[in-house]
C-alpha cells in the first residue's frame, strides 16, 4: 500500500529551477506516466521521488510518511533505467537477486523469488549468462526482473523503452502492462513518448519546463487538453493549432478565411478576441469518410484543394491549405485521391479547442 | 595467373613483412634483458671482450652462488636488500592505491572547487624530474631524522606515486556509468557497500595496473634511493648494484646477476596481474 504525494516540489541547480514546485498525487496500485519533451523536469522529479537527487523545496511522501531525508535503500522502491543499468560482472540470476542478498534473504528465498520472477518474464534459459551476452530486449526484462523481484512499493521507470527498436518498444510496452496487472503496485513511469503513457497509465501528468499543465485519464487529455500545449503534445498526428480572430459568431483567419464559431464556444468569447483554434486531424475530413460521420452535431463543410496524400493503408493523411496554413486531415475508408484535387471537407467543431493565446489555457468554462 | 591469386600472394607478402616487422621491434626491445641475463652467466673477460663474443664460451653460476653467498665472499647482503624493497615497494604502493582510489573516484564521481586546478597540479607535479627534489628532500629528511628509513623511501614513493594512480583510475572510474552505483543504491546498498560491491569489481582492472605501474615504480627507484639510503637498514635492490663497483673495478657479471634477481620478482607481479586485467571483464551494463 503506497500512494506517493509530492507537495511543493521544487528542484534547483544553483540559482536556475528546474522543477517549479510541483504537486502531485499518485494513488495506490495507480499507473502514472510524466510525460513531456526533453528538458521539462520529469526525470529529475522521478529522481527525486527515488531519492538519487537532492530535494531543493517541498516534500516527498510514500506510503503517507515524508521520505525527503531517506536514502534510496530505505524508500523500498524499484528503478528501471533508460540504460538498464544491470552489473555487468554478475550473471542474470545475480543481477536479480542482488537486492535480496544485500538485504540478507535467506539463500533459499532468494532462489524462490528470482525464479518466480524468472518465469513471469520469461528469462529461465539465460539465468547463467552475463548481461553482455543479453540482446536490448532480454537485458530490458532482466532490469524488470531485477524490480520485480524487490516487491517495491513502488515501481519507478525511467524512459525504459527508449533504448529499443520500434517493434520490440510496442512488445515490451505490452509486457509492462501485463506486469502491472500481475504485481499491482504503484508505478511511476517516466517517458517523452505520448503514445507509450496512453497506452500504459492510468493517469498522465503532462509536463512542462518545470511545471505541470495538465493530469488526467488519457481520454481526459486527449478529449479536453486544458492548455494549447497540452493540446499540441498529445495524439499523433498533432493536433492543428491556428491563430484567429472571433468576429460575429466567426472564427476569422489570416487571409480571411473564416469557420463559424463552435456552438459550444458562443458567448465564452467576444467579438475581437484574439484566439488558438485547434481541430484534431480526425476531425477534419472529406466529408463521408470520418470516424463521426454522420452523428456529428456541428459540422461545417467547405471545399479545400490537397496539396499532399500520405497513404498509410487503412488511412490516408490529407494536407490540405487553408488561411495560409497546412492542415492535417485524416481521411478513414481511404478512396483514392490526387494532389490539387478539389475535395469537400466536413469540420466537426463539436470537437474543437479555443485557447487564449497569452496564457495558453482553454477557453472551455 | 587470374586475380584471385596474385591478391592472395599479396596478402601473403605483406603478413610475411608484417611479422619480420614485429620480430625486429621485439628483437630490439628483448636483446638488452637478453644481454644482461647473458652477462650474468659469463666470466668478465667475455663481457668485455672486443669485438664482442656473441656466443657465450663460458657458462657458469659463479655469480649467483656469490650473491647469495653473504657478505663475506665477494658476495652483497642481498636479502636484506630484498627485503628492504618489498617492504618499501608493497606498503607504499597499498597507500598510493588507497589514496589513488579515494582521489580518482573523488574527481571521477564528485564536482567541487578547484577540480580540474587541483588535477592540473597533481599532473605538474609529474613534470619536475624526481632528481631535483633529492637534495631538498636530503635535508628536510635529515633535519628530520628519518634519513636511512623505509619511512622515509615510502613517504618519497607514494608521493611520486599518486598523482599517477589517481589519474589512471580516475579514467577508469569514468568508464562505470554512474547509473550502476544509482541502481545499487536503490537496489538496497548504501553509498559505502555500492562502491565495494558494483564500482570497485568493475574498476578492478584498472586500479589493478595502477597497481603495478607504482609498485615498478618503487621497485626500480634508483636516483632517490641513492640519496636517502645509507645502510642496510633501508638501501633498496637497485642502489644494491652499486655494492658491485668499487674504487678501480665493477664486477659487471655480479652487477647482472643482481639485475636478474630484481626483474624476476617485478616480471612474475606483472604476469599474474597482467592475467586478470584482460580476464574478459565484458562490458554489458548499458547499452552500447
Amino acid at each position: 500500500m503506497a500512494p506517493v504525494t509530492l507537495k511543493k516540489l521544487v528542484k534547483s541547480y544553483g540559482n536556475v529551477d528546474v522543477v517549479h514546485g510541483i504537486d502531485l498525487e499518485v494513488k495506490d496500485r495507480e499507473f502514472i506516466a510524466l510525460v513531456g519533451p526533453s528538458g521539462c523536469g520529469k526525470s529529475t522529479t522521478l529522481r527525486m521521488i527515488a531519492g538519487l537527487e537532492d530535494i531543493s523545496g517541498g516534500v516527498v511522501e510514500i506510503g503517507g510518511k515524508p521520505v525527503n531525508d531517506l536514502p534510496p535503500r530505505a524508500r523500498n522502491i524499484s528503478m528501471v533505467f533508460q540504460s538498464y543499468a544491470l552489473y555487468p560482472h554478475m550473471t542474470v540470476r545475480e543481477n536479480m537477486g542482488f537486492s535480496l542478498k544485500i538485504g540478507k534473504v535467506a539463500q533459499s528465498e532468494i532462489d524462490t523469488r528470482v525464479n518466480e520472477a524468472a518465469a513471469i518474464l520469461d528469462l529461465d534459459k539465460y539465468m547463467d549468462r552475463r548481461p553482455s551476452q543479453l540482446s536490448g530486449g532480454q537485458r530490458q526484462r532482466v532490469a524488470m526482473g531485477r524490480a520485480i523481484v524487490r516487491k517495491p512499493d513502488v515501481f519507478l521507470f525511467d524512459e525504459p523503452l527508449s533504448n529499443l527498436d520500434a517493434k520490440l518498444r510496442t512488445q515490451v510496452r505490452t509486457e509492462i502492462k501485463r506486469l502491472h496487472a500481475k504485481v499491482q503496485s504503484t508505478m511511476i513511469y517516466v517517458t517523452h513518448d505520448q503514445v507509450e503513457a496512453m497506452t500504459l497509465s492510468d493517469r498522465i501528468v503532462i509536463m512542462r519546463d518545470g511545471h505541470i499543465e495538465q493530469v488526467g485519464t488519457p481520454e481526459e487529455v486527449f478529449k479536453r487538453p486544458a492548455t494549447r500545449f497540452v493540446a499540441g503534445f498529445i495524439g499523433s498526428p498533432p493536433m492543428n493549432l491556428n491563430e484567429a480572430t472571433v468576429a460575429d459568431g466567426k472564427l476569422v483567419f489570416a487571409g480571411g478565411q473564416s469557420l463559424p464559431l463552435p456552438i459550444e464556444f458562443r458567448g465564452k468569447v467576444a467579438a475581437g478576441d484574439k484566439v488558438i483554434f485547434g481541430l484534431r486531424p480526425d476531425d477534419i475530413y472529406p466529408t463521408g469518410h470520418g470516424l463521426n460521420s454522420g452523428e456529428a452535431t456541428d459540422v461545417h463543410e467547405m471545399e479545400l484543394p490537397v496539396s499532399i496524400t500520405e497513404p498509410l493503408g487503412n488511412e490516408t493523411l490529407l494536407f490540405i491549405t487553408m488561411a495560409q496554413r497546412e492542415w492535417v486531415s485524416r481521411m478513414l475508408n481511404p478512396r483514392p485521391m490526387g494532389a490539387g484535387e478539389m475535395v469537400k471537407f466536413s469540420f466537426d467543431l463539436s470537437q474543437a479547442h479555443l485557447f487564449s493565446p497569452e496564457t495558453g489555457k482553454t477557453l472551455r468554462r | 595467373m587470374d586475380q584471385n591469386s596474385s591478391h592472395r600472394l599479396k596478402r601473403r607478402g605483406l603478413k610475411v613483412l608484417h611479422l619480420a616487422g614485429l620480430f625486429l621491434a621485439m628483437l630490439v626491445i628483448c636483446l638488452p634483458g637478453l644481454w644482461i641475463v647473458l652477462s650474468s652467466l659469463r666470466p668478465t673477460v667475455e663481457i668485455m671482450a672486443k669485438p664482442p663474443v656473441w656466443i657465450p664460451q663460458d657458462v657458469s653460476l659463479d655469480a649467483y652462488r656469490a650473491m647469495f653467498g653473504g657478505a663475506g665472499q665477494g658476495g652483497i647482503p642481498i636479502w636484506e636488500y630484498f627485503r628492504n624493497s618489498l617492504i618499501i615497494s608493497i606498503t607504499s604502493t597499498a597507500i598510493a592505491l588507497i589514496v589513488g582510489m579515494a582521489g580518482g573516484y573523488a574527481f571521477a564521481r564528485y564536482k567541487f572547487k578547484g577540480k580540474s586546478g587541483i588535477f592540473l597540479g597533481f599532473m605538474l607535479t609529474r613534470a619536475v624530474p624526481g632528481i631535483a627534489l633529492s637534495l631538498p628532500l636530503f635535508m628536510i629528511f635529515a633535519r628530520v631524522g628519518i634519513i636511512d628509513t623505509h619511512f622515509a623511501m615510502i613517504l618519497i614513493y607514494v608521493a611520486l606515486n599518486v598523482p599517477f594512480t589517481i589519474w589512471l583510475i580516475d579514467g577508469f572510474f569514468r568508464q562505470v556509468p554512474k547509473d550502476l552505483a544509482e541502481a545499487a543504491q536503490i537496489d538496497g546498498c548504501t553509498r559505502w557497500q555500492a562502491f565495494w560491491q558494483v564500482e570497485f569489481p568493475l574498476a578492478g582492472p584498472g586500479i589493478a595496473s595502477a597497481g603495478i605501474f607504482a609498485f615498478l615504480t618503487s621497485w626500480n627507484e634508483y636516483a632517490l634511493a641513492s640519496q636517502i639510503t645509507r645502510s642496510v637498514n633501508s638501501k633498496t635492490l637497485p642502489v644494491g648494484l652499486l655494492d658491485y663497483t668499487s674504487e678501480f673495478t665493477i664486477d659487471w657479471r655480479g652487477m647482472c646477476a643482481l639485475a636478474v634477481v630484481m626483474i624476476i620478482p617485478a616480471l612474475t607481479l606483472t604476469f599474474i596481474i597482467q592475467k586478470h586485467l584482460v580476464s574478459g571483464l565484458t562490458f554489458g551494463a548499458v547499452k552500447g
